[in-house]
């Protein structure tokens, strides 16, 4: 069984000084599949979707509890390399925040730092991951072009084919589409679903509509717990926590 | 974040169910108040109202249609709906089977009475009270009333069964009562058809309450 799970999160607490975030969270994320991430703002979704590629490490005066294992090893182990569990875990963010530089740059950027240096697998790598991207046919004769110059949606694909570049296993998503319209939204969900055959996908989100139409998986949270995790359909079919219920209905006040 | 007005509107929804039951209760009460009293205009009457409950079926489903199309309700809310437009289609027919009954009244008219009608009122004060305790369940959220609800309807079917059979030796003995007792048994059989009916609907409580879809009650029939 233990194979299906991409990562598995055991009995995780975390706290920023004093202050726990994250209280005693369990959660397995299946391989290949679209786990979402819901709850009321500062319930600790992003916290812990950062843990996920140790992105609170560049925050002072932490402590973590428990283990985030990534296909079985300890993430948090000190002989982890940081570098290396961040090329294996991407991450996209809220706002698209393309390089001030062309589109090739910016796909090639990460392969370049990794020391792939051949003009031709670059070229390769960037029409690759471009396509892998939904972006490639748009962009595909103005490459040259600054990656600021796209719109909103295509320069949040382009941050998608900058995370594919570098060949990840699992990709991180914090609202990824917060900033989209409702055209550019649905691209990029139908992104993920492409995505999922390749890569495991684990995504924040505030829209519950996104979750449903999107996820396999999800956890809801509230204060710091995981509430309930359970598959999609089920959680939004019929939710066994009362608290869970509230807020997908819109009760919790 | 509370949704007041999207609840309010779910909770009209729901009492607009338990309306268009009570207009189908007193279209099944009449329509047999009509077969007993051989009272034609009252007959005429459940016909004509049959309308106003196909109309209240449309205006409920109209309701519960622009709320999935704006609201995008979930979970419990979700059922909700769902369970509301598959109980207003129920209804709909129960009424239809009233109404049929109410034709069958018509169609008697003025003939001698075969009999005394006994057993059929019985079923009809059964099906009606079946009726009543569904739709109570359905407000309630009682999923266990429900499923104690189906286990009646081997009465109906029973029921219906002495009815059949009480009938069928009246044409056997006579044949010149064969077409007023097969108008009987017409209205037996509505009648059975009516507690089937309100076996769906205590299937899609249940369904409301729990999540699951289940075939409850198996009639004989």
């Amino acid at each position: 069984m233990a194979m299906h799970y991409k990562i598995e999160i055991k009995d995780l607490n975390f706290y920023y000084g004093k202050c726990q975030a994250l209280k005693n969270i369990n959660m397995d994320v299946y391989k290949n599949r679209i786990t979402a991430l819901i709850g009321p703002s500062g319930c600790g979704k992003t916290t812990l979707l950062r843990l996920l590629n140790r992105m609170c490490d560049m925050v002072h005066d932490i402590h973590i509890d428990g283990e985030v294992l990534l296909d079985g090893q300890n993430i948090f182990d000190k002989s982890v390399d940081v570098v290396e569990l961040r090329k294996k875990v991407g991450m996209v963010f809220q706002q698209p925040n393309p390089f001030p530089k062309s589109v090739f740059e910016n796909v090639a950027y990460g392969p370049k730092m990794l020391g792939v240096n051949n003009k031709n697998s670059l070229i390769e790598i960037v029409e690759q991951s471009l396509k892998k991207a939904a972006l490639w046919d748009e962009v595909k004769d103005s490459l040259h072009k600054s990656g600021v110059s796209l719109s909103g949606g295509q320069q949040q694909r382009l941050c998608i084919a900058r995370v594919l570049a570098v060949n990840p296993q699992v990709i991180l998503m914090d609202e990824p589409c917060s900033s989209l319209d409702p055209t550019s939204t649905l691209k990029i969900e139908e992104l993920m679903i492409e995505l999922k055959r390749d890569y495991t996908v684990v995504i924040v989100t505030h829209n519950m509509q996104q979750a449903a139409r999107v996820s396999d998986y999800t956890g809801f949270m509230l204060l710091g717990e995981l509430i309930e995790y359970a598959p999609t359909r089920e959680l939004f079919n019929v939710p066994k926590d009362k608290r869970c219920e509230d807020y997908i209905t819109g009760r919790f006040g | 974040m509370t949704r007041e007005t999207y609840q309010r509107n779910i909770r009209e929804i729901q009492d607009e169910v338990l309306v268009m039951g009570s207009m189908t209760e007193k279209a099944l009460e009449r329509s047999m108040q009509a077969l007993k009293q051989r009272d034609l205009e009252l007959a005429a009457k459940v016909v004509e109202d049959d309308k106003n409950i196909d109309k209240k079926r449309f205006d409920i489903e109209e309701r519960v249609l622009n709320l999935l199309c704006t609201q995008a309700p979930m979970a419990s809310d979700l059922r909700i709906l769902l369970t509301a437009l598959n109980i207003i289609g129920e209804l709909e027919r129960i009424a239809d089977h009233a109404a049929g009954n109410a034709k069958i009244a018509i169609m008697i008219g003025n003939e001698p009475p075969l009999k005394p009608l006994i057993d059929l009122p019985r079923m009809n004060e059964r099906v009606i009270s079946m009726l009543r305790r569904s739709l109570d369940a359905f407000i309630n959220h009682d999923d266990q009333a429900a499923r104690k609800i189906v286990l009646e309807d081997d009465e109906i079917d029973n029921l219906y069964d002495q009815v059949f059979r009480e009938l069928l030796t009246f044409m056997m003995e006579d044949p010149r009562t064969i077409t007023r007792a097969t108008r009987l048994i017409w209205v037996g059989h509505n009648l059975e058809r009516t507690g089937d009916r309100i076996t769906n609907i205590c299937e899609r409580v249940v369904f409301m309450v729990t999540g699951k879809m289940e075939e409850l009650g198996i009639s004989t029939y």
